[in-house]
Order: structure tokens, then C-alpha cells, then sequence
């Protein structure tokens, strides 16, 4: 034998594992008497309690809904609001057959009939003592409710508050809208928080601060008979009074109500462009340059989020989301197009800056463009060409084949890298979501966009167009008035925003948003002069393509127009605006700032299929711009 | 010979008996107060089920099925149950690890392995396998573990929870856990490597406290005190605290407990049927059934002195004291004693899957009962 193996000492290994086998029977003969101590606790001591609890009337908890936060304007007009409306109800646990009660319910005329399997489903996907709510009722179907209330044991009316947008259709995609709460928000929302809520912001203000105009839940208890109907309420002491110490036993938690928010937007000035924007499609967008404020927020057509609120059928939904004007698509934000000519001004600052041009030089535009070695031409909007053109000229005339030749001599990742710095083929990061980043091309894009070999080279003729904003670029309208914003105030950006305060309505408090500053655009002060001289020239001079459109205007502003092509033209094919069907014809666009000597508003407009930018887009700014310094606070300043 | 136990076919005057029960292996004590825990959890159930006869009949053969594992699993010689344990563990281990991998491919829940036919939780077999892997190690060793195996133990307890663990199911993980940890104390390890256990333990807590962030530590205060939220995770054990208290006694007797007939008490077949009983029961009912668990855990325990070496003797002590931790736990948690884990009452709840390794391991109980005299000399 091993002597350095352990002999195996079986009577002190037993005597071991004997001595822990009893501590652990102490110790579970101990955890038993707590065990017992508490159901005796339980069971004797408080019995009296839970008895009058559980016998006939019982506690149920009854969450509250806090009261959602108003939005307002700049000047503090009403945007958004509540309206006491009766809210049809029903308690799952208390209904006996959830089929039968809603087909009742469409009978007498209170739950739309489409609604009525979405409704089955939502009330499924709740827990069985949760509330839902059914529908809106007007105080004629309420009336019709309360005499047949004993028919629907677990439904009851009460009253509630419903969302209410004054100013209709106006700003409807900047605020956004509520709609109840579907089977899809409860997978994503903390469903305590929104046990009596019934709306939830689906779009823009409404669902990008969610969180803050929702508040906080509240619950109180009450004391309910077996139908559900509630038999004592903390909140209103005025019901038949049952034992004290059910009454001593119930508490209230009161809901916190959502904060108040105040927008950046001006209320008129949003009317204004939406009145010059009647009967098109497009989008207006103005920016305060000075901090990043939107100041009016414009897609073209809208809708009316009251409908929403109210409930929508869903055909109605349908006939709305199915409308070839899509008015439900945020244009401002999501709305891509080719930016045509008003990417000129931005150009023309690159080449200052990067090719340091001499900005009185001269140059032949015979009405075309063509790359060395190549036969292609690349055409002027102008066929018989400008004559001899400065960089001044070229900007005033949107001359095409100008720019063609500084494109080349750029080359595309100076663009790219130029463009960008002014927030284009990004976000610009708006507090709102929905928006979109559009394309600024260069090579590295079109590797990463294309999957076929030949597709994804880049080729000399594509760095021609996006001289005059063609091709593969694209922007949103938001994008081009912050852009605009940028140029008019020599370089400092601000990020766009549309909440500039948020009160605490059970303090008072108000917070106010600091401006969030996105850095500067680094550009020689005499380039930055020489380019907004240029875009006033565009609106002051006889030959510049704003002239019409702002003639006589009590204030100085710097423009440029824009016209983008949606339908490409054969070589040798004119483009004849007849003949070309309505959805194929050229976006007209628009950028400006005023006034231009000291900048307080830029303004991007877009106008889809509108044909020239100078003829559809500039006049809705001089509307626009009319109203804003229609103003008192901008008549001093004119001259 | 004991009282209780029988060994047919053993004792030299078995051959007067019938050859159809040669070497069946019997301990009633055991089997009538299981019988009896059964027979009281179906009449309540019948309440909880509401009076709903063909679900009462599913248990009824969910039940037939756990007592068919109980008398195969007696059968088998404890000498082969060690010889086997090893294998037991690594196919339970590997079956972790494939559900793992095959519920990471699917992305759902992974607690299921589907076998066409038959889909199950690895994760139940390790309840059995992890304590039985603990006492096979330390059968070979002299008692108690010394440092450096108490390495290889952590890491016979902890591999299969960690997987366990990642599926996520925490509660049964925590039962492994708790299982071998068992085995692991009854092994005799010493006093203070449990208390340095238990330094450990507490002192770890601040330090991850003070790494949580805002939200997590909100979810640690709700499982700590569900009551302060009453819509959610606080409902259940408002209404189970109702249940127990409104029975006061004597209960409210049978098919009358009014929180549970009126669906006030959720979960009130599985998780939540010991407040259904108490309800109905009152106190006398509810010490009645403790009585019963107590007796059966106390019979285990006499089971374990009796055998006569380290791996019966190891497991059958581990098999009764978990067997008391999952009453423990469940009894506590629809008291409000405890956070609310998904742990069902043995024997009572609804549902078969916890039923049948239950069954298993007191067969084993068993099997190491009968066993006994075969390694006396």
C-alpha cells in the first residue's frame, strides 16, 4: 500500500457530514418558524384586514394619467393643448365576453365597426386589470352610454382629456400628432408609466419629446364591488362610506403632470408660408442664423393632426397614406432633391478659398462645356451662352458652364469635403426625428453605393454636374436653410432646433435651451463678403434670376435660385415645359437671407415639379420675407 | 431491517414471495407521504383550476409520468448511479451548451432543446446532475475538500449555472447553485472558507451597486420591494397577501376562496397556488402541508445518516435540503417574504417538468435506502 496515500477515516468522515446534517436541520426548522411566524401574521393578526379586503368590495389600484404638456410658439400662442372629452373605457377582468360587449358596442353606435377587431386585439395584449380605451364620445353618445351603463358590466365612461391642435393643418408635420396607443408602441413604451394613458405622440414635437409632455403616472386605490364599479375613491370622498380601516388603507400617488414646451416657431410667420405654399408641393424651411431657432417649418400639403387625435378610421388612414401627394411625408426633413443652382454660392466660395481665383477674372461661356478629349456637352440652361462671365456674374446669371469648369478644377473631394462642412449628406441633427441625410458624392460614396464593378468608378463627366447641383447630389430643405443660415452668418453654425424652453408646471420652472453651436466654416472674411454681394446681386440686378421676384422689397436680400432637373433630356433634345407630363417637371428651389448687411432670417424654399426656381420658389420667399419684416421688431432696421 | 423499508428478494425467506416482485425496492414511508402531498395539492388545484376536471386530468398523468420516473429511478443501484454521474454531467453540460448555440442561431428563448418529438430544459437534468457530479468527486477524496479541490468543486457548480444563467433563466440557475452549494457544505468544508464565502458575497454588493447604472438600480429596488410598484411587479403579491390573510384559521373551505375564483390572484395554478391553498385552507391547512414536507424531508434526512458512504450519503442529505429550499423559497416569495422568483411548490403546482426530476430524485432517495444492506459487510 501507498503510504502516502490518506487512509479514508470513515467514522470521522461520518461523524462530520453527521454533525453539518444536523445544523442544517436546525437551520431549516428555524427558516420554518419565520415561515410560520408570518403566516400567522398574516393569517391572525391582520386577518381582519385582508378579510374586509377580499370580501365583496376589493381594492383596486387605479392608475392616473398624468395631463399631457402644452406646446406654444415663440410668442406663446396655444400649438397644442388639452380638451375635456368622455373616453369610453373598458376593464378586461371585468368583461364576461370581450366579443359580445364590443359587438354591442357597435350596435348602439360608440366603437366604429372597422375598429372593432383592432380593438379586440389591444384590449388582449393589455392585463386584464388594466384599463383601455375604446373611443372618443361625444357628450350625445356618452348621454346614450350612461342609460344602458348596466348592460356592460367592466365598461364605463370617464372623463378624460383629448388633444386639441388650434391652429388645425398649420405646423401639423413640426408638432406632430398623438393617436391612441397600438399593439406595436406597448412593446417599445414602459407600459407602467402608460396604464391610463391612452395617446401617445406618433410624429415630430408630439413623439420627439415624448417623454417630457407625457409626464409621470399616479395610482390611487379604491374599494370596487364584484361589476367593477368603484365603490369608494380617495379622490372624492362622497361615495357610501364603507369600514374605516379600508378607508385608512388606501393611498393616492398623484400623476405628474408633462412638461410645457415652447417652440421656436413663429405662429404667423408658419401661416404665411404655408398661405404662399397653397396648392403646391414643397417645403419651406426659415432659420434664425444667430442661433439655430426654426423658424417656420413648412411641408406641402399637410394634414389636420386633430383627426388623428380624434380617431382615425382606418380607411381614412389609408386614403391618407395612399394620396399621391403623400401629405402625411415630412418634405422638410425627409425630402431629397437635387439642390440645381443654389449650390452655386457654396462652390463659388470654395474656389475662392481653395483655388484663390482671381474674382474679377473673365471667362468666354459660349452656351456649353466639354471635357478635354471628349465630344459630350455639357449644356448651359441658356443656349446661346452668357458672353464673358465673372465668378460675380456667373452667381448673378446662374451660369452653368462657368461653374462646369470650376467643378473640374476643384475636383470632386474638394467638393465633397466643402459641401459637407456646411452640414450637407448628414442630418444636421434637428430635435425632431425623421430626417434624412441626403448624398453629397464622391468616390468613396460610389464605391460603397454601388455593388457592380463599372458602376462603382467614378467618372469625370460626374464631377461636371454636381457643379451645378445635378447628379448624384442631394439635399433636404432643412439642410439648404441651414446651409443658407451658415453662409449668412460668415461661417457659424447652430444646430437647428424647434424647442427653445421647457417649463415644470408643478414648480414653474422654466428651462430655456441653450443655442447648440456646431463650429465654424473657416473662410477668408473679403470671400465670405464677395460671395453674399454676389446673391444680392441675384435679387438687386436686372439681369439676376431673383430680380422679378423681389423688385421693390423694403428690405435687402441675398438670394439664389435653383432649378433642378427630375427628367433627364437627350443630347440633342430641348427641354419644352409643355410637353413634359406634371410629375416630371423641374423642382424649383430658392435659398436666401435677410437682411443681407446684417442677417436675421434664412430661408430655404422648395417646390416640387414647380419648373424654374426663379418663377415657383422665389416668389413664396418674398411672401415669406414680407411677412416676417412685416413685423414692428424689423421696421427699424430697414433703410 | 428497518420499519418501513422493504427489500423483496434480498432476505433468504424472499423466495416465498412472488417472482414478479423480486428486487423492486420500496420505502413507504416515503412513497405515502408523497402520495399524500399529492393527493392534497390535486384537491386544491381543482379549486385553482377552477373546477375545470380535464385540466385537473392533465396533471393527473403529468403526475402519473413523475411517479413512473420516481419507481424506474429507485430501481437503478446507487453504484451505478455513481458510475454513471460523470456521463450524466457532461451530457447535460453539452446540452447546455448546444441549446446555447442553437437558441443563439434561432435569437429567441433558449431554454429548449427540441428533440422532434419531445422538446426539454437541460437545464432541470443539472439540477440533479450538478450535486450528484459534487458528491462523485469527493466520494474518492477523504473528507472534508481540501483548498485546492474546492477549485475543481466551484467549477463543477458554476460552469453549468453560467450557462444556465445565460439564457436567461436566473431562477433555476440560482437553484443549481444553491443545490451544490448544499453538497458542497454537507461535504464538511470548513467554517472559514464559508465565511470568507460570505464576506465575499456581501462585500461584493456595494461594488456592483456602484457600478450599475440608474435604471438597473431601479430594477434591484422593484425585486426588492415590488410593493412600491403596484401596477406592476407589486400586483401579485398584493393580491397572494389578500388570499393568505382573508383566510384566516380555518380558510374559507373548499372551492370558496374568493380571490382566486374572481381571478383577482394571478398565476394562481403554478407560482401562486400555495395562496390559493391558504386562502381556502386558512393557517391549519397551510401547517398541515408543512407538517407533510417536513415529514418527507425528515425521512430524506434519516435516509442520508443510514448510508454508509460519501456519494449516497452526500446526495441523499443534498436531495432533502433542496428539496426544503424550493418550499422555502416558494412559500416566501407568496408570503412576501422573498422577491418574487419563478420557483413552483413541490408536488402541488401546476405543470410537469420540475415534477418529474422532483420524483427522480427522491427515487434516488430511495434507491440509496434499499441499497443499504448490499455494502454492509
Amino acid at each position: 500500500m501507498n503510504a502516502a496515500t490518506p487512509l479514508k477515516d470513515h467514522w470521522k468522515e461520518q461523524r462530520l457530514f453527521l454533525s453539518r446534517l444536523v445544523a442544517a436541520g436546525v437551520i431549516m426548522l428555524l427558516l420554518t418558524g419565520v415561515l410560520v411566524y408570518r403566516l400567522v401574521q398574516l393569517q391572525i393578526v391582520d386577518y381582519q384586514l385582508f378579510s374586509e379586503l377580499s370580501q365583496g368590495n376589493r381594492l383596486r389600484i387605479e392608475p392616473l394619467a398624468p395631463t399631457r404638456g402644452l406646446v406654444y410658439d415663440r410668442n406663446g400662442n396655444v400649438l397644442a393643448e388639452n380638451l375635456p372629452a368622455w373616453e369610453l373605457v373598458l376593464t378586461p377582468e371585468q368583461v364576461p365576453d370581450l366579443e359580445t360587449t364590443l359587438a354591442e358596442l357597435v350596435r348602439i353606435g360608440l366603437v366604429d365597426v372597422e375598429q372593432q377587431n383592432a380593438l379586440a386585439t389591444l384590449v388582449r395584449s393589455h392585463r386584464r386589470f388594466e384599463n383601455v380605451m375604446l373611443s372618443n364620445l361625444s357628450d350625445e353618445q356618452a348621454a346614450r352610454f350612461a342609460v344602458r351603463r348596466h348592460q356592460f358590466p367592466g365598461v364605463d365612461i370617464r372623463e378624460g382629456l383629448i388633444r386639441h391642435y388650434p391652429y388645425g393643418e398649420a405646423a401639423a408635420h413640426a408638432i406632430g400628432y398623438v393617436a391612441s396607443i397600438s399593439s406595436a408602441d406597448l412593446e417599445v413604451i414602459e407600459r407602467r408609466e402608460y396604464a391610463a394613458t391612452s395617446h401617445i405622440g406618433k410624429t415630430g414635437i408630439e413623439r420627439g419629446f415624448e417623454i417630457e409632455l407625457h409626464g409621470g403616472v399616479g395610482y390611487r386605490q379604491q374599494v370596487v364591488n364584484a361589476q367593477g364599479r368603484v365603490l369608494l375613491d380617495p379622490a372624492s370622498r362622497t361615495e357610501s362610506a364603507p369600514s374605516a380601516s379600508a378607508i385608512s388603507n388606501l393611498e393616492t400617488l398623484w400623476p405628474v403632470p408633462g412638461r410645457n414646451l415652447t417652440l421656436s416657431l413663429d405662429i404667423e410667420l408658419q401661416l404665411a408660408a404655408e398661405a404662399a405654399m397653397a396648392g403646391l408641393r414643397g417645403a419651406v424651411v426659415a432659420i434664425d442664423p444667430r442661433n439655430g431657432d426654426v423658424l417656420a417649418l413648412v411641408s406641402a400639403p399637410g394634414f389636420d393632426p386633430n383627426r388623428f387625435a380624434t380617431g382615425l378610421s382606418q380607411q381614412d388612414f389609408k386614403a391618407l397614406n395612399s394620396d399621391p401627394d403623400n401629405p402625411l411625408f415630412h418634405r422638410a426633413l425627409a425630402g431629397t432633391y437635387p439642390p440645381g443652382s443654389v449650390v452655386k454660392p457654396f462652390l463659388g466660395l470654395a474656389a475662392l478659398h481653395h483655388l484663390e481665383i482671381e474674382p474679377s477674372a473673365r471667362e468666354m461661356c459660349p452656351g456649353f462645356f466639354v471635357l478635354p478629349g471628349n465630344t459630350h456637352r455639357y449644356r448651359d440652361w441658356r443656349p446661346q451662352g452668357h458672353g464673358l462671365v465673372d465668378l460675380h456674374d456667373a452667381i448673378v446669371q446662374s451660369c452653368d458652364v462657368f461653374y462646369y469648369r470650376l467643378a473640374v478644377e476643384l475636383g470632386i473631394d474638394t467638393i465633397e469635403q466643402f459641401l459637407k462642412s456646411f452640414g450637407f449628406g448628414a442630418p444636421t441633427g434637428i430635435d425632431i426625428s425623421g430626417e434624412r441625410g441626403g448624398v453629397v458624392p464622391s468616390r468613396e460614396w460610389k464605391r460603397t453605393r454601388f455593388s457592380r464593378r463599372e458602376d462603382q468608378v467614378w467618372f469625370p463627366g460626374e464631377t461636371v454636374i454636381t457643379g451645378i447641383g445635378q447628379g448624384f447630389t442631394a439635399v433636404t430643405p432643412i439642410q439648404l436653410a441651414h446651409a443658407t443660415a451658415v453662409l449668412a452668418s460668415r461661417g457659424t453654425a447652430y444646430r437647428p432646433r424647434l424647442v427653445i424652453a421647457a417649463e415644470d408646471r408643478v414648480t414653474g420652472d422654466v428651462t430655456e435651451f441653450m443655442p447648440i453651436g456646431l463650429g465654424r466654416v473657416e473662410v477668408e472674411e473679403s470671400q465670405w463678403q464677395y460671395i453674399h454681394e454676389a446673391m444680392l446681386g441675384v435679387t438687386e440686378e436686372p439681369q439676376g434670376s431673383g430680380f422679378t421676384a423681389m423688385r421693390g422689397a423694403p428690405y435687402r436680400v441675398a438670394g439664389k435660385t435653383g432649378t433642378a432637373q427630375v427628367y433627364s433630356i437627350a443630347q440633342e433634345e430641348e427641354y419644352d415645359e409643355e410637353n413634359v407630363a406634371e410629375r416630371l417637371r423641374d423642382h424649383g428651389l430658392f435659398i436666401a437671407f435677410a437682411p443681407a448687411e446684417n442677417p436675421v432670417i434664412s430661408l430655404a424654399v422648395v417646390v416640387e415639379n414647380g419648373g424654374g426656381g426663379a418663377s415657383a420658389a422665389a416668389p413664396v420667399a418674398r411672401a415669406v420675407l414680407d411677412a416676417f419684416f412685416a413685423g414692428e421688431e424689423y421696421v427699424t432696421r430697414e433703410h | 431491517m428497518s420499519l418501513g423499508s422493504i427489500e423483496l428478494g434480498r432476505h433468504p425467506a424472499a423466495g416465498l414471495r412472488p417472482l414478479s416482485f423480486r428486487g423492486i425496492v420500496v420505502d413507504f414511508p416515503l412513497l405515502a407521504t408523497i402520495l399524500a402531498i399529492c393527493a392534497y395539492g390535486l384537491i386544491v388545484l381543482y379549486s385553482a383550476l377552477e373546477e375545470n376536471s380535464s385540466l385537473l386530468l392533465r396533471q393527473g398523468v403529468r403526475l402519473g409520468i413523475a411517479l413512473g420516473a420516481f419507481v424506474v429511478v429507485s430501481q437503478i443501484p446507487p453504484r451505478l448511479l455513481r458510475l454513471w454521474t460523470p456521463w450524466v454531467f457532461c451530457v447535460g453540460v453539452g446540452l447546455l451548451a448546444l441549446v446555447t448555440v442553437s437558441g443563439d442561431m434561432g435569437g429567441g428563448a433558449q431554454r429548449w432543446l427540441d428533440l422532434g418529438i419531445i422538446r426539454f430544459q437541460p437545464s432541470e437534468i443539472m439540477k440533479l446532475a450538478v450535486p450528484m457530479m459534487v458528491a462523485w468527486f469527493m466520494h474518492e477524496r477523504t473528507l472534508p475538500p481540501k483548498f485546492s479541490q474546492l477549485f475543481v468543486l466551484m467549477f463543477i457548480v458554476f460552469l453549468p449555472a453560467i450557462l444556465i444563467a445565460r439564457q436567461p433563466d436566473l431562477g433555476t440557475a440560482l437553484l443549481v447553485v444553491a443545490a451544490g452549494g448544499i453538497t458542497i457544505l454537507l461535504a464538511g468544508v470548513s467554517l472559514r472558507v464559508i465565511g470568507f464565502a460570505g464576506v465575499l458575497a456581501v462585500g461584493s454588493a456595494p461594488l456592483l451597486w456602484h457600478f450599475m447604472r440608474d435604471y438597473q438600480r431601479a430594477r434591484v429596488m422593484t425585486f426588492l420591494n415590488p410593493e412600491s410598484d403596484p401596477l406592476g411587479a407589486g400586483y401579485n403579491i398584493i393580491q397572494s397577501k389578500i388570499a393568505l390573510g382573508s383566510g384566516g384559521l380555518f380558510g374559507k373551505g373548499w372551492l370558496n376562496g374568493t380571490q382566486a375564483h374572481l381571478e383577482f390572484l394571478p398565476e394562481r395554478s403554478t407560482d401562486f397556488v400555495f395562496a390559493v391553498m391558504g386562502e381556502e385552507f386558512g393557517l391549519l391547512g397551510l401547517l398541515l402541508l408543512l407538517a407533510l414536507y417536513l415529514a418527507l424531508i425528515g425521512r430524506g434526512l434519516f435516509i442520508a445518516t443510514q448510508a454508509q458512504e460519501t456519494f449516497t450519503r452526500l446526495l441523499a442529505g443534498t436531495l432533502s435540503l433542496t428539496f426544503f429550499f424550493y418550499v422555502f423559497v416558494n412559500a416566501g416569495m407568496v408570503c412576501g417574504l422573498l422577491p418574487i422568483v419563478g420557483v413552483p411548490l413541490p408536488f402541488v403546482s401546476a405543470g410537469g417538468t420540475s415534477m418529474v426530476t422532483l420524483m427522480a430524485g427522491f427515487g434516488m432517495l430511495v434507491a440509496i435506502k434499499g441499497n443499504k444492506k448490499l455494502l454492509a459487510p
